[in-house]
């Protein structure tokens, strides 16, 4: 490593988060006026990295240098103070404040006697939002403004900072082709005056394009560096994959009955702003034994969509039918009891109880089936629990152990055997394989197979384009609520796959400007 | 702390396998002492007061000892359920006054204006009525958190001053001298609640026992007990498993109200008297004892054995230092300090749970494949 180029480093770096490694001694190191792009799968390490450079995680083990000198940041404003800024996967801005004061938010400018100079922070404002080709007032609520501006808006504070070192976890995943055009107009200039970059994105291509250096990370360890110029993606997906991609994804052959699941029109409204659509007249019908995948990004209806078929949120208007019967729709209870379970997309917030074991959690949701008279039977319920166990093929030291001591993939296979549990008819899977190691990825893959092959009819949703192309039968394409393609599997490639996804996008971007 | 951190920090070398199974024994064993800590505080209490005082190791004394931690208790009991909801009941004190007034004025009789005649219901009645009143407070608690989503802290807070409020008004301010009833009546028996002594323990000591057998029971046996816990420890997964957390949520405060309603008629029968004041900040002393006992405010964790550990440590704290003859001001800087110091005890808890995964995980990677 010539550590005298780097102006910050991780050396040796060891996170660990209760039982599950994030990190195995990373070198990662990135140099002024490059943009490194660094690759890996969900759950490979790069955000927990990330948040260690930027002073938001401590390592486990090992240091951080930066201009070669040891050094520990000892938080995210430490970090800012030393010239690192960090744009976050999730957005960390507050919406109930003005653009202006989200920018500014502990480094407002003075103005004497304990007051904020609003004008000088207005102006400011303004000019890096035309940098960005972004026309916002100053003032408006960061809370009214939509994804893609509200992603702007990050992007803004990070610059407004004038850092040494920029580290841009998934800046894009709600932003529009135009816009990441703008923003890679200004990371060119920013490279130029000497800032280093570090980019994260899934659009491989995209990363690519905008990257000097490349960087793989795969369960948690540095894989493989190389200079940008001499790699193509399909090199990259080897390296974050480690294995034959096929491999990832079983074979099958769906074998179909009748139709099970059946969606007229419908529309639900988006639960954080209700005056605007999340699922805008969809139809849809899904039989026995088929998996049915949702390609959509950030922001596009997916997870709206599972939650008003799950009975979270209410539809406007619409049908949902159960093998031609509509669905009795009084909340979450009713459509489990009538076999419909959602497999949330944020484990940690909606999927499991951190104070319970492995066991409770898996229980929880069939539990009315455990029941003796009064009182919850431990036999069948630990019976089944440690069946479920096995056919899910958790790894744990057994079901009294506590959830915090299993990585990702376990803790996302016991919230599927938790569904499973309850005996479904639909399953319902919300980006089943996020933060997910690549075993327990092609894992969780076999399992709705499975389920699939047992005659459940299984949708779930997916913002990696390999999975999108691999694992369902039949794959929905969603933008803005709307169904904008929808293909068999093997019908397209995945060029076509994302020009449909970034056409839409920029079709009903330019109709929301209206 | 410091010295955690630097068995883990250095780099790994030949040394450090060994070492970090050392330190996961040790970050084990400190945890199993900190687990038992409430256990451990009421014995080196019982130790040094029994050293301190000779009357303090008595039978009797022990007996009238639990006598008034029975009161806390059954309020802590129900207050337990609250918490591991990851709510709060400051009501409970003001319960108590008003179930002692509703009892006075039953049993006083209770003047039926528009058919001219004053109705004397028996005992069991009273009861009944009393408690249904309390689950009635906790019921207005529940629909104000689930339905108005009011935070329980304000919800409960408001009817601290409204069920306070209606106590005064039915009294008129003023207390109720004579529980005992009237035998041409047919309502006495009343003081046997507070006066009662069957296998010779006061009635309240097994209304505790009985009450504490219920809540384990509903907690480690019945589906609302794993509902509770899941929607205290996270209440969207809970939600979305489909536990029903709109009921839960408001049974736990009903059961609060009721357990709050006993408290008050065991004080007004002890008394046989009942006044609108009884039962003041006794909402705090049973948040104290649930805390000292090892639950959490956020909810999800807390068990009925620690919640009468808290509760006997302080009652008998409180006692302890009145028969050692300290200064009421000093007692209450006491148990104040006593309650902090059980929170930080939590913590360092909770840091070495966090900190022995941390350390078995490093160990277990470093094990050869």
């Amino acid at each position: 490593m010539k550590a005298s180029t780097h102006v910050l480093r991780a050396c040796d770096v060891t996170k660990v988060y209760g039982g599950t490694h994030a990190l195995r001694g990373v070198d990662f190191g990135v140099a002024p006026g490059r943009v490194t792009a660094l690759f890996g799968e969900n759950g490979a390490g790069k955000s927990t990295l990330m948040k260690i450079l930027a002073g938001i995680e401590h390592p486990t083990t090992g240091h951080v240098e930066l201009d070669g000198a040891p050094t520990e940041l000892l938080s995210p404003r430490d970090a800012a103070d030393q010239g690192i800024s960090i744009i976050h996967q999730e957005l960390s801005l507050c919406p109930n404040l003005s653009i202006q004061d989200n920018l500014f938010l502990a480094r407002e400018i003075s103005g004497g006697f304990g007051s904020i100079d609003r004008s000088a922070q207005r102006a400011t404002t303004t000019a890096i939002l035309r940098r960005l080709e972004e026309n916002l007032d100053p003032d408006l609520l960061v809370g009214d403004l939509r994804l893609g501006q509200q992603q702007v808006v990050e992007i803004a504070r990070a610059l407004l900072q004038e850092a040494r070192v920029l580290i841009m976890d998934e800046p894009t995943s709600a932003l529009t082709a135009p816009e990441v055009e703008v923003l890679f107009r200004v990371i060119r200039e920013l490279t130029a005056s000497g800032v280093a970059v570090v980019y994260i994105s899934h659009h491989l291509d995209e990363a690519l394009e905008i990257a000097d250096d490349v960087v793989v990370l795969r369960d948690g360890q540095l894989v493989a560096t190389s200079n940008a110029a001499g790699v193509n993606i399909r090199w990259i997906v080897e390296q974050m994959v480690g294995r034959d991609q096929d491999s990832l994804f079983p074979d099958r052959v769906p074998v179909v009955g009748d139709e099970l699941l059946t969606l007229r029109g419908l529309v639900v409204a988006d639960p954080a702003n209700p005056d605007r659509l999340a699922i805008d007249d969809l139809s849809l019908t899904v039989r026995e034994g088929e998996i049915v995948g949702i390609y959509g990004l950030m922001g596009s209806g997916r997870t709206e969509l599972l939650e008003a078929l799950a009975g979270r949120i209410p539809p406007v208007s619409g049908e949902i039918l159960l093998s031609g019967v509509p669905l009795e729709d009084s909340g979450i209870r009713d459509h489990i009891d009538q076999g419909v379970i959602l497999v949330p997309g944020d484990r940690q917030r909606d999927g499991l109880v951190q104070t319970m074991s492995v066991g409770e959690n898996l229980s929880l949701a069939g539990l009315g089936t455990f029941v003796r008279r009064l009182f919850v039977s431990r036999e069948r319920e630990r019976s089944a629990v440690e069946r479920m166990i096995s056919d899910v093929t958790v790894k744990t030291s057994g079901a009294g152990a506590s959830i915090g001591s299993l990585s990702g993939g376990n803790q996302q296979k016991v919230v599927i055997g938790k569904a499973l549990l309850t005996d479904p008819r639909v399953l319902l899977l919300d980006e089943p394989s996020r933060g997910v190691d690549v075993g327990a990825k092609a894992d969780i893959f076999e399992l709705m197979a499975a389920q699939a092959r047992r005659g459940l009819a299984v949708v779930f949703t997916t913002s990696d384009a390999e999975e999108a192309l691999h694992i369902p039968d039949r794959l929905l394409v969603l933008a803005r609520g709307v169904v904008v393609g929808e293909f068999r599997r093997g019908e397209i490639t995945r060029e076509e796959l994302m020009s449909v996804s970034d056409g839409a996008a920029i079709d009903t971007a330019g109709g929301d400007a209206r | 702390m410091t010295s955690t951190r630097t068995t883990v920090a250095p780099p790994p070398g030949p040394a450090t396998p060994g070492k970090a199974a050392a330190e996961v024994r040790r970050l084990s064993l400190l945890n199993g002492v900190f687990e038992l800590r409430a256990f451990i505080a009421l014995a080196v209490l019982i130790i040094v007061f029994g050293l301190l005082s000779d009357s303090f190791l008595t039978v009797p004394n022990l007996i009238t000892m639990t006598k008034h931690v029975a009161i806390n208790g059954v309020i802590a009991l129900g207050m337990l359920l609250v918490i591991l909801k990851g709510g709060i009941d400051l009501s409970v004190g003001s319960i108590i006054g008003l179930s002692g007034v509703v009892a006075g004025e039953l049993l006083q009789g209770l003047n039926l204006g528009f058919v001219d005649l004053i109705a004397y219901p028996p005992v069991w009645a009273v009861i009944v009525l009393c408690v249904a009143v309390g689950m009635l407070v906790g019921l207005v608690n529940g629909i104000l958190v689930t339905r108005f989503k009011v935070a329980p802290f304000i919800a409960t807070l408001g009817m601290l001053y409204v069920a306070r409020g209606i106590a005064l008004l039915i009294s008129n301010g003023s207390t109720y001298p004579n529980l005992g009833g009237n035998p041409a009546l047919g309502n006495t028996g009343f003081g046997l609640l507070g006066s009662g002594r069957p296998l010779g323990l006061p009635t309240s000591i097994w209304i505790m026992i009985v009450l504490a057998i219920a809540v384990m029971l509903l907690l480690s046996k019945s589906p609302f007990g794993r509902w509770l816990y899941a929607t205290g420890g996270n209440e969207r997964a809970a939600e979305l498993s489909g536990v029903p957390i709109r009921r839960v949520k408001t049974a736990v405060y009903v059961i609060s109200g009721a357990c709050a309603a006993i408290a008050g008629l065991i004080i007004a029968s002890e008394l046989t008297s009942a006044t609108p004041q009884a039962g003041e900040t006794y909402e705090l002393n049973a948040i104290a004892a649930v805390v000292i006992g090892g639950a959490a405010l956020s909810g999800g964790r807390g068990t009925v054995r620690g919640t009468l550990v808290g509760a006997f440590v302080i009652g008998f704290l409180a006692d302890g230092l009145v028969i050692l003859g300290v200064s009421t001001f000093w007692q209450i800087l006491i148990k104040g300090a006593v309650i902090i110091l059980a929170v930080v005890l939590d913590q360092g808890q909770q840091r070495f749970q966090r900190r022995g995964a941390a350390v078995s995980a490093v160990v277990a990677s470093k094990q050869p494949d």
